[in-house]
């Protein structure tokens, strides 16, 4: 059914086709379609994400320009993001599955998370300052623990460092955000649904056998 | 992106004109096209087919876009939710009065609210429709369940709906499809219930499970809030619209903003002037019978902004109780981290896109603090990641932290939450009403509401039940609440009026023309061609979603005018 007829259709100029049911293959097809052209568009890129000029010859993309984090930041954020989930056996870091885009994407649409987001960056290098008096991206991996330990569980942390706790539970939330739902992390959850079934099955019986059910 | 639509010659004069093309204005175009006459539908928002593969978003994965499925400002539900609107609409404002909490939503788009909703068609039961006969409060309906039942029966069969046949006494069976098995965290929800002495049945949800009237049944992808490619669920726009827009008698103008029902000097109507809002024109039709189905306060709005000599209150309003009586559902919810469900082996739970279960009212109000019940919705499983996936998770026993051990817990806490919510009944008030703001217009200088709500102590005291009950049922699943319970400074939790967007009443039915604006054919009291086909009409709530009311009435409705049109009454 083309788009000019369903536009017809509901503007009431036309009778309508009598079949409105597309079969489940066509549906198959058209999630295939709608992921193709997600990644078509993201191949080609925006100058900031540096696509090699046309007709030059082939090289390494230049690095992702972030729009909403400043130099500092940005370097600060991609460690953090790895110190949030890392690559492990099963699959990769926060920043393989470019969390830290994402972050930036979020920020320019919701500009209401820079505040949290720019504060709490600003009080991780204030921190490490006072301890250890150089920044975050400057500090040992040792050092750097000190600092997550120290604000990374909520339940035992001091009081003083309850900005930074605020700040960690805001950051670690938009990095899972970003990588649980990354092609990534959805092939390393096992989200196997929203494909089209021709019969609804209920729980398998293996699942049933571990419930007791 | 839609051509607009020709305009409308203005010696035409149409059979009957229709505001709105949600579930009550689009049965009622589906009705009364089909008994021939020919109707004109004005939609305040622009034009929608969830069948498109560019407008449906069924079939996206998260990383198919940069949001990953988060909210946009026309679509507060998430990028991909088919429902254009939200509790704010940009140019159409609405007041509170100091203390009211209140949030109105507003659909614009063709197919209104039934883009939006969850898909739980109940039908309102026997003693729903004589509660003050039962228990003093409030009013009885003019009508009973047994007025009503033929045209839920034809609801059942023209749309399809799954369900089981339960002969529960005030939760009426219907002409069901098979409903699909329980998913994995719900047959432990089931086996908690049947211990506790729960009602739980299975849901009944306006989803076909096998193929109904030329449409393809389900597919369980799970996300039928996206708008249904292959209208397996129900919305207006495909299932009622689509067929009313084949018999060729229906002219559908969209982006079209009702100002007021036109009169002549007798008092009777003879149109709706609308707004073109994309040329910012006025405009008007004219028309043997108006209907309004804009949704209650929406319809309330246009009725008292109808001002003549004839209705110096509004139009339908000389008992003064349009805007009064106004409802909406209770809620609140609970949810529950259940450690036996911890590293649940992965499969497929997605189902339909709703909960395959649900809990009905079961106990006697007699032995409770509160006069009327709710029912249960319940909700967990291993639904597809989105924005805002698992967030809070320093909740969990590890308490936060970071690194390989946070990323082990994700996989093994997701899909080990289950969450319970709570709807129930909220009895109409003196305090809980909306009526027309002279301050305020909106963009094209039409008057706006103002709300005025409050809950009383038979909500409160209802939904404190419900935080309760929902805090035992997750205990006697083995599992840990880690909200308090709320106190009853914080309302124990209650949605703010509007939230659960099931506002009813406010141009409602009844017996005599002294305390109702609608007879009991929905007909105005004192205008007998103008009708109300939405939630307008309802005399109480029950504690069920009200669409297949709504629509059961709007088709009773549109027999009655097309009756009174045969006998040319009309």
């Amino acid at each position: 059914m083309t788009d000019i007829t369903r536009r017809d259709l509901l503007s009431g100029l036309v009778a309508v086709p009598a079949a409105l049911a597309i079969p489940h293959d066509l549906l198959l097809r058209a999630a295939d379609h709608a992921h193709a052209a997600h990644e078509a568009e993201q191949g080609q890129g925006t100058p900031a994400q540096g696509a090699p000029a046309q007709g030059a010859p082939a090289q390494a993309p230049r690095p992702y320009v972030p729009t909403n984090f400043t130099p500092d930041e940005w370097r600060l954020v991609r460690l953090l993001v790895d110190y949030v989930i890392p690559r492990d056996a099963r699959s990769g870091s926060a920043t393989d599955a470019k969390v830290p885009e994402f972050m930036d994407f979020i920020m320019g649409e919701y500009r209401n998370t820079q505040t949290w987001m720019k504060n709490g960056l600003s009080w991780m290098n204030a921190e490490c300052r006072r301890r250890f008096s150089i920044g975050f991206v400057s500090c040992t991996d040792a050092e750097r623990r000190q600092v997550l330990d120290a604000i990374a569980f909520p339940k035992t942390a001091l009081a003083e460092d309850k900005p930074g706790v605020d700040f960690f539970n805001s950051f670690r939330n938009l990095t899972s955000s970003g990588f649980w739902t990354s092609r990534i992390g959805v092939a390393d959850l096992g989200y196997i649904g929203n494909r089209p079934l021709a019969k609804w099955e209920g729980t398998p019986p293996d699942v049933r056998r571990w419930l007791g059910i | 992106m839609i051509q607009s639509t020709p305009r409308t010659q203005t010696a035409d004069v149409f059979d009957v004109a229709i505001v709105g093309s949600g579930a009550g204005g689009g049965m009622a175009a589906y009705e009364l096209t089909k008994a021939g006459a020919r109707v004109v539908l004005l939609e305040a928002g622009g034009p929608w087919d969830n069948t498109s593969a560019q407008n449906s978003g069924m079939m996206k994965m998260p990383y198919d876009s940069p949001r990953r499925g988060a909210s946009t400002p026309d679509r507060p539900f998430g990028e991909w939710d088919a429902c254009i609107g939200g509790w704010q609409v940009p140019g159409e404002p609405y007041t509170k009065a100091e203390g009211t909490k209140f949030d109105w939503w507003r659909a614009r788009m063709v197919g209104g609210r039934t883009n939006h909703w969850g898909r739980i068609s109940l039908r309102f039961g026997p003693d729903d429709f004589r509660r003050k006969s039962l228990d003093g409060l409030g009013d009885d309906w003019p009508i009973t369940y047994n007025d009503l039942k033929p045209w839920y029966d034809e609801v059942d069969r023209l749309i399809g709906i799954f369900g089981s046949i339960e002969n529960l006494p005030n939760e009426p069976d219907g002409i069901f499809h098979d409903a699909p098995a329980p998913r994995y965290y719900e047959h432990l929800v089931k086996q908690t219930c049947d211990r506790m002495s729960i009602t739980c049945i299975p849901a009944r949800l306006s989803i076909i499970t096998k193929p109904h009237n030329g449409r393809a049944p389900c597919h369980y992808c799970g996300q039928c809030n996206r708008g249904c490619m292959t209208n397996s669920n129900f919305s207006s726009t495909n299932v009622l619209l689509t067929p009313a827009l084949r018999t060729g008698k229906l002219r559908l103008v969209t982006n079209a903003m009702a100002r007021e029902v036109t009169t002549s000097e007798d008092g009777r109507a003879t149109g709706v002037s609308y707004i073109d809002k994309i040329s910012g024109e006025d405009r008007h039709v004219r028309a043997k019978v108006v209907v309004l189905a804009a949704s209650s306060c929406e319809s309330s709005r246009i009725l008292l902004n109808s001002k003549s000599p004839r209705h110096p209150q509004g139009i339908a309003n000389s008992s003064g109780v349009v805007g009064k009586y106004l409802t909406d559902t209770t809620g609140t919810d609970v949810a529950g981290f259940i450690p036996r469900l911890v590293n649940v082996p992965r499969h497929n739970a997605d189902g339909v896109g709703g909960n395959h279960i649900m809990m009905p009212w079961w106990l006697d109000n007699k032995k409770l603090d509160f006069p009327r019940g709710y029912h249960i919705e319940v909700w967990g499983g291993l639904g597809m990641p989105s924005y805002g996936f698992m967030g809070g998770i320093q909740a969990y026993p590890e308490g936060g932290g970071y690194g390989a051990d946070l990323k082990q817990q994700y996989r093994k806490y997701w899909g080990a939450t289950v969450g319970f919510s709570g709807r129930g009944e909220m009895i109409p008030n003196d305090k809980s009403f909306c009526e027309i703001d002279p301050e305020v217009t909106d963009r094209w200088g039409i008057p706006v509401l103002k709300f005025h709500f409050e809950w009383r102590d038979s909500e409160y005291n209802q939904v404190k039940h419900m935080q309760e009950t929902f805090r035992n049922l997750i205990a006697e699943m083995g599992g840990e609440v880690w909200s308090p319970m709320p106190t009853r400074e914080q309302g124990y939790g209650i949605a703010n009026g509007g939230a659960i967007i099931h506002e009813l009443g406010t141009a409602r039915m009844g017996s005599t023309e002294r305390d109702s604006a609608l007879n009991s054919n929905c007909q105005a009291w004192d205008c007998d061609n103008l009708f109300v086909a939405d939630g307008g009409p309802f005399v109480s709530q029950a504690d069920k979603n009200p669409t297949w009311t709504i629509m059961a009435l709007a088709m009773r409705t549109s027999a009655f005018i097309t009756e009174q049109r045969k006998a040319g009454k009309l």
